[in-house]
């Protein structure tokens, strides 16, 4: 199966892209590149690349790992270690791959950071992270501090509180650690190239409107933002990528085609889902399979916010840099409080049209996981739609139970069927 | 007669039930689940397919009226003669195997020569046997598993004290064969052991004077050819059943149907099982709206309670009847399976009551499935109670306190057939499957009710 | 007087008042303080700080809720959590759907961990018609950044809990209020001062009922109550004896069974500091009571040298330093680090923390609770062994 994978060339674009970072990080210290170490949800992207800083995600490193069967070994050095089998598994494999010589997913050594830029957004477990990552390399660490929207809706305090340390803490930080000076129209020039592909990817998420779905919006939304949310947010590459693929999924459209999953295109599509909740690394083949076997599409999901809710409205502004960094970082979906994060859900379910919606809750994150069960009954009842629910883990291979797993989604699919055939007999 | 049944491949036990085509059960069969899912399969659905006999038999007997008046204790002390047969059989296999194996270890040199007592243990498990199944007797389990197991596990025990032989070694000899012997179908047919088990019966008297009215009865009974027109199987190892996928149902459909067949106005329904345990909301047309399954700790499931009794050196049925007996419930936080025989310890050399803690016990294990009905959105009325736990009383005793707690009165609904509610429902479904549409109406022997 | 003839009595009498209200999840004397004072807000807090000054001075009564311990049975709770989270929200959503807070008028969630601020919004949900505050604690310690936005916050909660309560504090009440808390915390201070130099006079079980009591009291009260008890363990006539000296931590949000902390001593350990309810004690220090009073709460917060894992360190150096200080003033000989299960912040802190200790060369010991552990045996069994080698060493 391994071998005869089906892959969209938008796909084999990004995994260019991806490969080609990763030697350059491991090249960074020849080239004279400084590396950050930073976080996915509120990435500063634009403002490292304008100081010519590589960026690094640990918990990209560690999803990658996890879809190729490495995490498990990681996991386990570092409860080895000291690590407590209760806390989150991106954590453990992270420290677990640099307690085992720092190779990253690619096979090629990872440079050690000479700034963590701990961009605290919507996840507690960064700050001790970090700390622990601090403790390790013993380098440069800039904290950022982005509040909760606790009252559902960006304040100004909190925005000028964001804009005041990205000016005073964050840059002189990054100065400091690149050795370069901020250049305010870079930055504008970085962030003009981010709002274009946001509007592509915008677009790309918002095709699943089309019945058929031209895209799996989980299982194909985490290849989809992979570039705006990592490393090439503001590069001329990841506008180039966003053209591709809005290029090979306007031709699906035209078609009348569904997404492409690994084994080809998928036909038959029985089931318009939304989705909550970070997906599985380590069986994430297996587990989209589930669905795709079922004739389960996923029209919408969350996870593809959690580096920004471009589909609410959100772009990079060039003409106010550090305020729309800041918004930014403060409007993630990881940042949003439980009240938000229902009304999206719920919306999703109605503009998408879905038959139904279902919670894949980690036992990593906390973040996610804590109030799924509160929300699944919040969503059940505004929508009127039986949710289901189901239990994994990020990156440890012990917590995926196939059988588990497919027992819940099989009767969820067969519950549907029935209430639709019930509904069409009466 | 064209038949339809359903399987129901459970964790611990494979249920299956057989419909005519009016939705009347034929018959019910029960096993234990093994390794080869097949034959466990097979195993429930011959069972099932015996049982419909008998019940067809007892049809026919009751069309005599000389008959009739005797049939109730005729039929039962048939169907124990005809357990017995089966017992005998297997015995038999299991004995030659048992022999063979210990024959093997001798020649490969072993330092106890077992042969010898792994004969004499047969032999005594032969002429026993009749008084495992004699009227009156307390049978320890249905299967056949259980019954030979503790019966071959006490005499080698006593042989092994009397002949200072090596214990752990006969049982070995006993565990490598069980499986093979449960793993194969016997070579008897159903008519062979049903004519033995006529002759036993017969000698006893209870019918003398009416062979040949019997014998009548019994020949039309074998006359009806039992045709399984569709079967659908479901249950925990539903995927693995040797089944056309078209042809497999959740257990979550089944047991929601199950039970709205026997309960019409059930509206949620709590089925815990072996393996797992689910909370389940039905329409007025059986069809599930909603449910919720308990999360990969398997804390509060069937199999925890079996895990409770081996370490109290108790059957699986003694507990319930036991808690029962408690006067003070102990307060249990955790109901951990990793933890629970250190804390059962820890409280009993504490001084607290077996009978206190495993009513503490049974209340904590329904708590949890109190918040899994929670989650699925709560008690409706009315309300069942099913699967395998459901026939234990202090288990019903704490759930229905706990409702009554948390969402006042409700009609608790709990047949004695509840464990077989999923296999029901995947007979219904296999109905369906052969005359789209069909409301099935179900005459069973009801259950019980209490408001 | 009285007390010095019978200080048993009169100690025992006082720490069985503060079980009751500890064990009373209906929060009877909360309901009676409503009662007595009609108009009044009542507002609860969850671990692990709040400025409770703020709710004094707007006339209103602060109640600190960190779970319900092992009493409650659980079953909506476990409703709204799976099993990998945390016990404390599963009780503290029981106590809150079952009625037993329905005489608190309003909730404060502090920026505590991923599944606090989560809780808030359950609540959200769950309450529509309560107030409902997340309080987003700077972890930037800069006055000119995190003050000001802390500042904001203050101000924020403060307007909407006057408009709650329908009074409209002076700085003079928010002055009161500071010197009210103040006073509360110097005794408090004084109490963990006593039991670090004569842990024999003031044995933890009954230190941690008194000192919890104060989530439930008015501060007056509680201040009154630990000042008497000051002066009755004082007079007590107890011989230490050769127990190990130990600091524990790791239960700065759920609290452990207090059969967990009688366990303790009675394997042979002094606990000679915790970070039990750190709402109580935080600022270690008194704020200021002459100028701005939101200005001082601001400075407390950001200047104290606090140590709690949902605190950022800004530095390597500075992660464990005020523990091992704490140790050495003490005299500790050893730390206990007890978590909760599932507890991300403590459980993620704690390789730092057992690292800084390693490099102090503190001996140690861990294990996991939650606020309805039953089993104690096998606690006993490592604190003993523990407190046992402490020993060893120490006469080695």
């Amino acid at each position: 199966m391994t071998n005869s994978v089906v892959k969209e060339p938008s796909m084999l674009l990004q995994k260019d892209m991806i490969s080609g970072h990763y030697s350059k990080l491991a090249r960074a210290e020849e080239t004279g590149n400084t590396v950050a170490y930073t976080f996915v949800p509120g990435n500063l992207t634009e403002l490292m690349l304008a100081f010519d800083m590589l960026p690094v995600h640990p918990e990209i490193n560690a999803l990658q790992n996890g879809m190729r069967k490495l995490s498990g070994e990681y996991i386990a050095e570092a409860e080895r270690a000291g690590h407590s089998e209760d806390v989150c598994t991106y954590v453990k494999c992270d420290i677990g791959m640099s307690l085992k010589g720092n190779i990253g997913p690619t096979g090629e050594k990872m440079p050690p950071p000479n700034l963590l830029l701990l961009s605290y957004t919507g996840c507690f477990t960064f700050m001790k992270w970090f700390e622990l990552l601090r403790e390790r390399y013993d380098c440069a660490t800039t904290m950022l501090h982005v509040p909760y929207q606790a009252e559902g809706h960006i304040t100004k305090d909190a925005r000028d509180y964001v804009v005041k340390q990205l000016r005073e803490v964050t840059i002189p930080a990054l100065e400091k650690a690149s050795g370069k000076r901020y250049d305010e129209d870079r930055l504008r020039e970085y962030l003009a190239r981010s709002a274009k592909a946001e509007d592509d990817l915008v677009w790309v998420l918002e095709s699943a409107k089309h019945t058929p779905s031209p895209i799996d919006a989980y299982f194909g939304g985490v290849y989809y933002i992979g570039p705006l949310f990592t490393a090439f947010r503001g590069t001329e590459a990841a506008v180039e990528y966003y053209q591709a693929l809005r290029k090979e999924v306007q031709s699906r459209i035209e078609n009348g085609e569904g997404p492409l999953t690994p084994e080809g295109q998928m036909r038959d599509q029985r089931f318009r889902l939304v989705v909550e909740g970070p997906p599985n690394w380590t069986h994430f083949r297996e587990f989209w399979k589930m669905f795709y076997d079922e004739g389960a599409v996923v029209v919408a999901s969350s996870y593809t916010k959690v580096g920004g809710l471009y589909d609410r409205g959100f772009r990079h502004d060039p003409d106010r840099p550090l305020e729309s960094l800041a918004e930014y970082c403060l409007g993630c979906y990881t940042n949003l409080n439980l009240p938000s994060r229902v009304d999206l859900l719920v919306d999703y379910v109605n503009d998408y049209q879905a038959d139904g919606f279902l919670v894949n809750s980690v036992k990593s994150c906390d973040s996610f996981s804590s109030g799924q069960l509160v929300m699944l009954r919040e969503i059940e009842k505004r929508t009127g739609l039986p949710g289901a629910f189901i239990e994994t883990d990020l990156v440890d291979p012990r917590y995926f139970s196939a059988a588990n797993v497919r027992n819940r989604l099989e009767s969820y699919f067969q519950m549907l069927s029935q209430k639709r055939a019930t509904a069409v007999t009466s | 007669m064209k038949c339809y049944t359903g399987i129901d491949l459970g964790s611990t036990t494979t249920k299956a039930v057989v419909l005519d085509a009016d939705g009347h059960v034929l018959g019910r069969g029960i096993t234990n689940s093994r390794s080869n899912y097949d034959v466990a399969c097979d195993v429930a659905r011959a069972e099932a397919l015996t049982d419909a006999r008998f019940n067809l038999f007892g049809h026919e007997l009751g069309d005599s009226p000389r008959l009739a008046e005797r049939r109730d204790d005729f039929l039962a002390l048939l169907r124990r003669n005809f357990r017995l047969e089966q017992y005998l059989v297997q015995l038999g296999h299991l004995g030659e195997r048992c022999v063979m194996l210990a024959e093997r270890m001798e020649m490969e040199g072993a330092r106890m020569r077992p042969v010898d007592a792994v004969k004499k243990i047969f032999e005594d498990m032969h002429t026993e046997a009749a008084n495992l199944f004699a009227p009156g007797a307390k049978l320890r389990s249905d299967f056949f598993r259980d019954l030979a197991g503790s019966r071959y596990a006490a005499l080698a025990k006593y042989l092994a004290r009397q002949k200072n032989l090596d214990f752990e070694a006969l049982i070995g000899v006993y565990d490598k064969s069980i499986i093979p012997v449960e793993n194969t179908i016997g070579g008897s047919s159903f008519q062979t052991m049903l004519d033995a088990a006529v002759r036993r019966t017969l000698s006893d008297g209870l019918v003398s004077g009416m062979e040949s009215e019997l014998e009548h009865a019994l020949s039309r009974t074998l006359a009806t050819n039992l045709i399984e027109a569709v079967s659908v199987g479901t249950g925990y190892g539903r995927a693995r059943l040797p089944f056309p996928k078209e042809r497999i149902r959740s257990e979550i459909l089944c047991h929601g149907l199950g039970a709205h067949a026997t309960f019409p106005d059930t509206r949620t329904v709590l089925d815990i099982g072996g393996q797992d345990t689910k909370a389940i909301q039905v329409d007025e047309h059986g069809v599930v709206t909603s449910f919720q399954m308990n999360d990969r700790c398997a804390a509060g499931c069937g199999r925890y309670l079996g895990y409770i009794a081996e370490e109290m050196n108790l059957g699986l049925h003694e507990l319930g009847p036991m808690a029962m007996q408690s006067k003070r419930t102990v307060r249990i936080n955790s109901t951990c399976t990793v933890f629970a025989g250190a804390e059962l310890r820890d409280r009993l050399s504490s001084g607290q009551r077996r009978e206190d803690i495993l009513d503490g016990l049974h209340r904590a294990i329904m708590l949890r499935a109190m918040s899994l009905l929670a989650r699925s959105g709560g008690v409706a009325n009315e309300f069942s109670f099913t699967g395998g736990v459901a026939k234990n009383p202090a288990a019903v005793r704490a759930l229905r306190g706990l409702v009554q707690e948390s969402y006042g009165d409700r009609t608790i609904n709990i047949s004695p057939e509840s464990i077989y509610m999923g296999a029901l429902g995947a007979a219904i479904f296999a109905l369906r499957e052969h005359t789209p549409g069909k409301e099935v109406l179900l005459t069973t022997s009801g259950g019980t009710q209490w408001s | 007087m009285e007390s010095r003839l019978t200080p048993p009595t009169a100690i025992g009498a006082l720490t069985a008042r503060c079980e009751e209200l500890i064990a009373d999840l209906d929060l009877g004397n909360v309901r009676a303080w409503r009662a007595a004072h009609p108009g009044r807000v009542v507002i609860g807090y969850l671990p692990i700080y709040a400025p409770r000054e703020l709710v004094h001075a707007a006339g209103g009564l602060a109640v600190g809720i960190v779970g319900a311990g092992e009493e409650l049975e659980i079953v909506r709770g476990d409703a709204c959590f799976q099993s990998y989270i945390c016990h404390l929200p599963r009780s503290v959503i029981e106590l809150g759907l079952s009625g037993k807070l329905d005489s608190l008028d309003g909730m404060i969630f502090p920026s505590t961990c991923d599944v606090i601020r989560n809780l808030s919004g359950i609540w959200s949900l769950s309450f529509p018609k309560k107030w409902v505050r997340y309080l987003d604690l700077p972890q930037n310690f800069d006055a000119s950044m995190g003050g000001v936005f802390y500042r904001g916050m203050l101000e924020g909660m403060l307007r909407e809990l006057c408009e709650l309560s329908g009074v409209d504090p002076k700085q003079a009440d928010l002055r009161g209020a500071i010197r009210a808390f103040n006073a509360n915390r110097r005794a408090l201070r004084e109490l963990y001062a006593l039991r670090a130099t004569e842990p024999w006079l003031t044995p933890t079980s009954e230190v941690y009922v008194l000192v919890r009591a104060g989530l439930l009291l008015p501060v007056e009260e509680h201040t009154a109550m630990i000042e008497r008890y000051l002066g009755l363990a004082k007079a007590r006539e107890a011989r230490p004896v050769d127990n190990a000296r130990v600091a524990l931590r790791g239960a700065f949000c759920e609290q452990p069974p207090i059969e967990l902390v009688k366990t303790l001593e009675r394997a042979g350990c002094y606990v000679v500091d915790d970070d039990f309810l750190p709402m109580l004690r935080w600022p270690e220090r008194d704020v200021d009571e002459s100028g701005d009073p939101l200005d001082a709460l601001v400075a407390a917060w950001l200047d104290t040298p606090l140590e709690a894992p949902s605190r950022y360190t800004r530095c390597n150096a500075e992660k464990g330093q005020v523990l091992i200080d704490t140790v050495r003033s003490t005299r500790a000989e050893g730390v206990i680090f007890a978590a909760p299960s599932f507890c991300d912040p403590a459980l993620l802190d704690r390789p730092l923390l057992l690292g800084a200790l390693d490099r102090a060369k503190i001996v140690h010991t861990s294990f996991k609770y939650a606020e309805n552990t039953g089993q104690m045996q096998p606690i006993r069994e490592q604190a003993g062994t523990f407190a046992d080698s402490i020993k060893l060493w120490g006469e080695a």
